[in-house]
C-alpha cells in the first residue's frame, strides 16, 4: 500500500506516527487538495481535476472509554397538569396491580369466588364473567394480540404515551422517586447529601430509604403471587409458612427485581434494556404527537436580562434548565426527540410554569407532532394537538384492535359449553369376542365447561348393528346410548366398549355427546372402528 | 513480557507480545464476570463440603449432609407409600366381590393393577394385556375365561397359577395327546366335528362319534367346555392356539397346556387384588354370582 504509486509517494508528504498534521487537506503539486470524499452531487464540476488519489484515511483516536459512566438522576418536584395526570395514572395502575386479585366474583359452588385467577393447579384462567380452559389458550394469544395492537395504536396517536405513564418500570421509577424525596428531600438535598461523606445521618437515612423500598419490593412481589391462588387464603398460608415453595420462590425474586430495577436502574432499563423505545423509534413519523422542543421559537437561548438588553436577538428559551431539573430519564429535552425520553410531558409542565414567570406564553416544549412545529415555525395556524390523534394510520390501527376484541368477545360468546375427545385403544386395536362379534375400546373425555353437574348422553352415531357400555355400566346395561353425569367444570374420563356384530367392517363412525338440559349442547368427534377382516 | 506498554488510544496496557505488528491489549475482564466466578468458586467448595463429589476407588466422598439420590428415593417412595397406605388398608379389608359398589376404590385399584401388570404380567400376556395366539398366552380383553371370568376367579388364578409346579391349589387340567391313537382319516373326521362346532366345517358321523366318545366328557357334547376342568369352550369363536385345521390337528395330538405361575409369596394380598380389579375391568369381566352350581367345588375360597 505505502509503496503502490512511488510518484504520489514522493510528491505527498511522508505521514510518520505521532505527526499532527491536517489530515483533511493534502498538498499535491503545489496544490491543496481535499483528502474527504466529495459528493458528485455538490461538487463544481473542476472538483474531479482538483480530488487527489485516495489516501490512507486519516486516523481517528478511540473515545478513550467506551462506557458511558452514568450520572445519576435527581429530577426535581414540579407540579403541573401533566404531573396531575402522571399521579392519576400512577393511583390507577397500581390500584389495579395490587388490588385486582382481592375483587371477588360470585360463580357458584363449583368455582372459585376470585374475580381475576390463573389457576395453574386446576389448569383455569378466571378472569370475571369468563373462563378459560387450557385448551382455549388461543384466547390468550388474542389478548396479547391486542395488547401489542393497542400498544401500536397508542404510540401512532400519542407517541410514547405508554412509557410516560403506564408502563410498570415508569410507575414504579416514579414511585421509588417519590420516596427518595420523601426521605432525603428534594434535588439540591439529594445531590449535597450523595455528595456528602458517609456519616451516621446518611447512615440513617440510607437505612430508612431502603427500608422503604424493600417493602415496596416486597408487596410488590406478594401482589404477583395472589393473581394465582385464593388470595386471602394464600396471605394466611405465606405467613404461617404452608404456602408452596414457589410462592416464596416468586416472591423473592420479584422482590429482588422491583428493588433493583425501581430503586437503583431507572430510567437505564429505559434507554438501555428495554426494546420498545426503540421499536417505537420505528413506528413514529411526523405524524406523530411528541412532546417537542419548539427550537424555532426557543432559540437562541439567553437569560431574561440578556433578552431584555437585545430582544432582537434571543429566543424565548431562558436556559434555566428546569426542563432537565424535572426529567426522570435525565435527558435534556432541547436536543430533539431521542431514545431517552419517554414523553411524560413533566418538562412541559416545569417550562410552562417559567413561562408564566417570565411573562411569556406556554408551549416552549409541548406535545406536538414534527409537522405541524414546521408549520408553525412558518407562521402558519397550527392545529389542536387533539386533531392529530385523527388520521388514517390511527383509525387503521383502532379498527383492526377493535375487531379483533369482537371477534374474541363473539367467540366467548358463541362457544360451546360441551367437548368430547375419543381415543382409540390401539393395543389391542381389536378383540374378538367369544361370539365372533368385535369389540373396540375407546377412552372418552366429556368436558363439561359449566359450573354446575350436568348429565350428558353419548350416542353412537353410524356403525349400524352396533351397542356400547362403559367401565361403569357392565355389559348388560349395552345399548346404543349411555348417561353420564360430568361433575362441574371438570372432565370425565370414560371408557367406553363398543361391540359390533361378525362381519361389521373397518369403518369410520362417530360419538355424539349431548347436554341433557334445556341448552343441549352438543359435541360431536369422529373415530375408527377396527375389525381383523375388511377394509375401508 | 518486557514490551508491556499503555496503548494511547485506548489507555490500556497490552499483554506484550507482538505477532507481525499486532498486538492484543490486556483488557481486564469485566467486574460482573469476576464476582460470578468467585462465586462459582465460593459455591463449589461448599458443595464439595456438603454433598458427595469426590469419586473414589468403589464409592465417593459422602459429605456432610449424608445425601444420597438414592436415599432421595426412598425418601420419596415411602412419601407416596404413605399416602397409598390408607387406600391399601381398605382395599386389605373389602371382599373383592363387593369392590366394583365402592367405585372410588375400584378406580384406585385398576390404576394401581395397571401398573403393576405392566411390571408383572406385560411379558407374556402383553402391554395391552391382547395376549398372543402364536405362543398361545390368552387375550384377556375378551369375554373368553377359560376358568372364570368374575373377580373372585381370576384372584384365584393370580394366587395360585395355572399348573404351578409345587403349588397344591393350582388350577390344574390335562389334555392328553392322542398322538398314534387315531388314524389319519379320523383324525380329519374329528377335527371338522370340532370346527363344526362353531359353524366352521360340516361334520360327519364318524367323527362326531370319535368326538362323544374322547372328547365330550371334558369339552362338553356341544363343546360348551367345562371351566371347572378348565376345558376350554370349542364353539366359540376364540381359539387360543390358532383355529386353522392344522392347528386344531396339532393340539389333538401333541397338547400345549400353558403355565402360569402364582403370584401368592411375591405379591402381596392387596397387590394381587388390584391386579384382579384391573383385568376384570379390561371389558370381558363377569358378574359374580353368589350360589356355585356345584357346592363341592370351592374356587371362591378366599387365599
Amino acid at each position: 500500500m505505502k509503496n503502490r504509486d512511488p510518484g504520489r509517494a514522493s510528491s505527498a508528504p511522508p505521514r510518520r506516527e505521532g505527526e499532527n498534521s491536517d489530515q483533511a487537506v493534502v498538498v499535491e503539486d503545489g496544490r491543496a487538495k481535499s483528502n474527504e470524499p466529495v459528493s458528485s452531487a455538490v461538487a463544481e464540476p473542476e472538483a474531479t481535476t482538483l480530488r487527489h488519489e485516495p489516501h490512507e484515511p486519516p486516523r481517528q483516536p478511540l473515545p478513550a472509554k467506551l462506557f458511558e459512566k452514568r450520572t445519576k438522576v435527581h429530577n426535581k418536584r414540579i407540579d403541573g397538569p401533566f404531573r396531575r395526570f402522571k399521579w392519576l395514572v400512577m393511583l390507577v395502575t397500581l390500584a389495579i396491580y395490587y388490588g385486582t386479585p382481592w375483587i371477588r366474583w360470585d360463580r357458584g359452588p363449583y368455582a372459585p369466588d376470585q374475580a381475576v385467577l390463573v389457576d395453574l393447579a386446576n389448569r383455569r384462567f378466571y378472569m370475571f364473567g369468563i373462563e378459560i380452559w387450557p385448551h382455549e389458550f388461543y384466547y390468550v394469544a388474542g389478548l396479547l394480540i391486542m395488547a401489542a395492537l393497542g400498544l401500536f395504536l397508542v404510540t401512532s396517536a400519542v407517541g410514547r404515551a405508554w412509557c410516560g405513564y403506564a408502563c410498570p418500570q415508569t410507575v414504579w421509577t416514579d414511585l421509588f422517586q417519590h420516596v427518595d424525596r420523601f426521605v432525603d428531600g428534594d434535588r439540591n438535598a439529594r445531590i449535597k447529601l450523595d455528595a456528602a461523606p458517609l456519616g451516621l445521618r446518611k447512615i440513617v437515612k440510607r437505612a430508612f430509604k431502603y427500608t422503604i423500598y424493600l417493602v415496596i419490593a416486597f408487596w410488590t412481589g406478594g401482589a404477583w403471587i395472589m393473581y394465582f391462588a385464593d388470595a386471602p387464603t394464600l396471605v394466611r398460608d405465606f405467613w404461617v409458612g404452608e404456602a408452596a415453595p414457589a410462592a416464596y420462590i416468586t416472591v423473592g425474586i420479584l422482590t429482588l427485581t422491583t428493588f433493583t430495577l425501581g430503586g437503583f436502574m431507572r430510567e437505564q432499563v429505559c434507554i438501555y434494556m428495554c426494546p420498545w423505545p426503540r421499536i417505537q423509534t420505528a413506528m413514529m413519523d411526523e405524524k406523530s404527537l411528541l412532546v417537542t422542543y419548539k427550537d424555532w421559537r426557543g432559540e437562541p437561548r439567553g437569560s431574561v436580562k440578556k433578552a431584555k438588553k437585545n430582544p432582537e436577538k434571543f429566543g424565548d428559551c431562558i436556559d434555566c434548565l428546569q426542563c432537565v431539573a424535572v426529567c426522570p430519564t435525565g435527558i435534556d429535552i432541547r436536543e430533539g426527540p431521542q431514545v431517552g425520553c419517554i414523553t411524560c410531558a413533566l418538562c412541559i409542565d416545569a417550562c410552562d410554569k417559567v413561562m408564566a414567570e417570565v411573562g411569556r406564553p406556554r408551549g416552549l416544549i409541548d406535545y406536538a407532532t414534527l409537522e405541524d412545529c414546521e408549520k408553525e415555525a412558518n407562521g402558519e395556524v397550527a392545529r389542536p394537538p387533539w386533531k392529530a390523534l385523527l388520521r388514517p394510520r390511527t383509525i387503521a390501527y383502532f379498527l383492526i384492535w377493535g375487531s379483533v376484541g369482537l371477534a374474541m368477545l363473539f367467540a366467548l360468546g358463541v362457544r360451546s359449553h360441551v367437548g368430547l375427545s375419543v381415543s382409540p385403544d390401539r393395543n389391542p386395536p381389536y378383540i374378538l369376542m367369544s361370539d365372533g362379534s368385535v369389540r373396540n375400546s375407546y377412552t372418552l373425555k366429556l368436558r363439561n365447561m359449566e359450573s354446575r353437574p350436568r348429565a350428558m348422553e353419548i350416542a353412537l352415531q353410524g356403525l349400524p348393528g352396533a351397542v356400547m357400555w362403559t367401565d361403569t355400566s357392565g355389559r348388560d346395561a349395552a345399548a346404543r346410548t349411555q348417561v353420564k353425569t360430568v361433575p362441574a367444570d371438570q372432565v370425565l374420563v370414560v371408557r367406553a366398549y363398543v361391540i359390533a356384530p361378525e362381519g361389521v367392517d373397518t369403518q369410520e363412525f362417530s360419538f355424539r355427546v349431548t347436554s341433557r338440559d334445556e341448552q343441549r349442547e352438543s359435541a360431536e368427534t369422529e373415530a375408527r372402528f377396527d375389525t381383523p377382516g375388511g377394509s375401508e | 513480557m518486557t514490551n508491556k506498554r499503555i496503548d494511547e488510544p485506548t489507555g490500556t496496557e497490552t499483554v506484550g507480545h507482538e505477532w507481525d505488528g499486532i498486538e492484543e491489549l490486556d483488557t481486564p475482564m469485566p467486574r460482573w464476570w469476576l464476582w460470578t466466578l468467585y462465586l462459582t468458586i465460593i459455591w463449589g467448595v461448599i458443595y464439595v463440603i456438603l454433598y458427595p463429589a469426590w469419586p473414589l476407588v468403589d464409592r465417593a466422598t459422602e459429605g456432610v449432609l449424608g445425601w444420597s439420590s438414592r436415599g432421595e428415593l426412598a425418601e420419596e417412595m415411602s412419601v407416596v407409600d404413605q399416602a397409598r397406605v390408607s387406600m391399601r388398608e381398605e382395599l386389605s379389608r373389602i371382599p373383592i366381590e363387593r369392590l366394583p359398589e365402592n367405585s372410588e376404590l375400584f378406580t384406585q385399584a385398576v390404576a394401581g393393577g395397571r401398573s403393576a401388570f405392566q411390571v408383572h404380567c406385560s411379558q407374556c400376556h402383553g402391554s395391552g394385556a391382547a395376549g398372543s395366539k402364536t405362543l398361545g398366552y390368552p387375550n384377556l380383553n375378551d369375554d373368553d375365561w377359560l376358568w372364570g371370568g368374575d373377580l373372585k376367579a381370576i384372584e384365584y388364578t393370580l394366587v395360585n397359577g395355572i399348573r404351578a409346579p409345587g403349588v397344591e391349589d393350582t388350577r390344574t387340567s390335562l389334555m392328553p395327546p392322542f398322538a398314534g391313537v387315531f388314524e389319519p382319516a379320523q383324525i380329519d373326521g374329528l377335527v371338522n366335528h370340532v370346527l363344526s362346532l362353531s359353524g366352521k366345517a360340516t361334520s360327519s358321523s364318524s367323527g362326531a362319534q370319535l368326538y362323544q366318545d374322547n372328547c365330550s366328557i371334558c369339552h362338553g357334547p356341544a363343546g360348551e367346555g367345562d371351566r371347572e376342568l378348565g376345558a376350554p369352550r370349542l364353539n366359540d369363536a376364540i381359539w387360543l392356539y390358532g383355529s386353522s385345521r392344522e392347528q386344531v390337528r396339532e393340539q389333538i395330538l401333541n397338547p400345549k397346556m400353558g403355565r402360569m405361575p402364582h403370584w401368592i409369596g411375591r405379591l402381596d394380598p392387596v397387590t394381587i387384588k388390584m391386579l384382579s380389579a384391573y383385568v376384570w375391568s379390561l371389558g370381558g369381566g363377569e358378574e359374580f354370582v353368589e350360589v356355585s352350581e356345584n357346592p363341592a367345588v370351592e374356587v371362591d375360597e378366599e387365599p
